[in-house]
């Protein structure tokens, strides 16, 4: 099941913001077709981690390679049209438009259909096809034409999802996708990114460990902007050092 | 189910009603000229296509351009120079006046673009102060005079413009040209890119948009369309002046739009027929007018957020459903 080929790899990198070592040395790397987990304690420099990968922060030292090109210097619409693509902590919809024109956006650019402004855009139903699909596959069918800013929590999450799967990726970067949501909807994205990872890579950060347990492959702790450990769920859990990561910051 | 069927209906219905509602407004436009002075009339038709040409960038990017008078004057200037001096037909004149403001707005654009909310502002007031500055010292634009006494001319060669109404006829067709673009931009999938820009950029480019060149790409469009309005101005008015290119135009056209309500397509149309109302029939009078535009201003701030066409339309859509 896991393929040993890493297609997202990151070497010595750090992330200094005015003299703040938020990130120190970090090297991971993420293997084709995986589950990666990203965990640690708050202030850990996850997010960063991502911003990084991503390329919306470009870091002070280090080399991001994917698939075997280095991106280190790239910008972040760049990294995302060649197959690495984010979701945000803050659920990232487009609040005022609908369902389906959210995925029309994230469609659209794909399918040759972004600079037309002397279209109608009515032409835009050519890629309604491929949004209700993916609509569908979130569950999201009852709510196409309400505006995004109206769904609850838990389905604007699973709407950003189905945005970033729009645009056909080979990874996938999640930050916090269970994050503020309830039983029901955690199963249910659990189980939807169980499917994704059949055909794709996917990293994510993550704080409920029973997720992080049940759904990943492979997990890297960070803690204090370096890397604490590294490996399957249960070794790594049963590091004292990770243990007393987690217990150190809540007795402090 | 239902509540689909009947969102459908609705639209339909929104859609007959609101071609009902242009009929009628042009019918309205094309008489307009048999009961209201014809002057009064272009003037309000040429502020009214530059305040939809801002707020294709306010309302449908985000961006607060402080400097749009560069490109309502600059082309004004081009135009007028171009007809009087060089004796061109006054359409080409004002097309190439509009293509003047297009150059321009790319300079602008891409110097400004880069920064986002207040400092994008400063930056296009800036360089609109700098674009004044130029016109008040170049030979060509006649310094503090302007350039007056810029001939109407026979439009094509055929339509002479020198009457008031072929004049104001022209006008209202370009106005109209001008509104469909607009209209067209703001509903077409590049249009669609820029509401995903202006609710989301972040997410716009983590979906893979290159976010600058569509707000470039928008600033020319509106620097376009600005020109087309200022160059269209100085052949009704048959001059041009520092007063089209100086920030106090770039503060009136903010104004418009705000008043009228920003984001809606009537909405500076609304707005710049209100202020150039208020500016002809107090003109005569002993009250100051900017005063009483800066009380409306206020009260409107106050009271409508959204605008006077933004508010309305949020009534309508609110007894819309029941």
């Amino acid at each position: 099941m896991v393929n040993s080929q890493p297609i997202l790899s990151a070497t010595g990198l750090s992330m200094e913001f005015r003299g703040f070592l938020a990130v120190k040395d970090v090297t991971l790397s993420v293997n084709e077709g995986t589950v990666h987990a990203l965990i640690g304690p708050n202030g850990a420099g996850k997010t960063t981690v991502f911003n990084l990968l991503t390329k919306f922060l470009t870091p002070t030292r280090g080399r991001i390679m994917f698939r075997g090109a280095d991106i280190t210097r790239l910008k972040p619409a760049e990294v995302a049209r060649l197959g690495l693509v984010r979701s945000f902590q803050i659920s990232a919809v487009f609040p005022h438009l609908s369902v389906r024109d959210n995925l029309r956006v994230a469609l659209q650019r794909p399918s040759n259909l972004a600079t037309q402004f002397w279209r109608s855009s009515n032409v835009l139903s050519k890629v309604d096809d491929q949004a209700m699909s993916l609509i569908d596959a979130v569950g999201l069918s009852r709510y196409e034409h309400l505006p995004a800013v109206e769904l609850s929590y838990g389905r604007k999450r699973a709407l950003e999802i189905a945005t970033t799967l729009a645009l056909d990726p080979t990874v996938l970067l999640l930050d916090e996708p269970m994050a503020g949501m309830g039983h029901e909807d955690i199963g249910r994205i659990s189980e939807l990114i169980r499917r994704i990872a059949k055909q794709r890579t996917v990293l994510m950060v993550e704080h409920n460990l029973n997720v992080v347990a049940d759904l990943c492959d492979r997990v890297t702790v960070l803690a204090r902007g370096e890397i604490l450990a590294d490996g399957a769920y249960d070794v790594v859990s049963a590091d004292p050092r990770v243990r007393e990561a987690y217990m150190g910051t809540e007795h402090e | 189910m239902t509540v689909e069927t009947g969102l459908l209906t609705s639209q339909s219905k929104l859609r007959t009603s609101t071609a009902l509602l242009g009929a009628i407004v042009l019918a309205l436009l094309l008489a307009a000229p048999f009961f209201l002075y014809p002057i009064f009339l272009m003037s309000v038709l040429c502020f009214a296509l530059f305040a939809c040409a801002f707020n294709l960038l306010i309302g449908y990017v985000g961006l607060l351009s402080f400097g749009h008078a560069t490109f309502f004057g600059g082309a004004a200037y081009i135009t007028a120079h171009a007809v009087k001096v060089w004796g061109w037909e006054p359409l080409s004149g004002i097309l190439l006046g509009a293509t003047g403001a297009a150059i321009l707005g790319v300079f602008v654009g891409f110097l400004a673009i880069r920064r986002q909310g207040i400092y994008f502002a400063m930056i296009t007031l800036a360089l609109g102060q700098m674009f004044a500055f130029i016109c008040l010292q170049v030979p060509f634009t006649h310094g503090e005079d302007g350039i007056q006494g810029v001939p109407r001319g026979h439009l094509l060669g055929l339509l002479d413009l020198n009457h008031p109404l072929p004049m104001y006829y022209v006008t209202l067709a370009i106005f109209l040209a001008g509104f469909f673009a607009i209209w067209r931009i703001v509903n077409s999938p590049f249009g669609n890119i820029l509401k995903a820009i202006r609710e989301n950029e972040k997410r716009a480019v983590s979906l893979g948009y290159r976010v600058d060149r569509y707000k470039l790409g928008a600033f020319v469009m509106s620097a376009a369309l600005a020109g087309l309005a200022g160059g269209t101005k100085a052949i009704v008015f048959q001059f041009a002046t520092l007063t089209d290119v100086q920030w106090q135009m770039s503060g009136e056209v903010i104004l418009m739009t705000l008043l009228g309500g920003i984001g809606t397509l009537i909405g500076p149309v609304v707005g710049a027929g209100l202020v150039i109302a208020l500016q002809n029939y107090l003109a005569a009078s002993d009250f100051p007018v900017t005063v009483l535009i800066g009380i409306i201003f206020v009260i409107c701030v106050l009271l409508f957020r959204r605008g006077i066409a933004g508010e309305v339309m949020e009534l309508l859509k609110r007894k819309a459903p029941q």
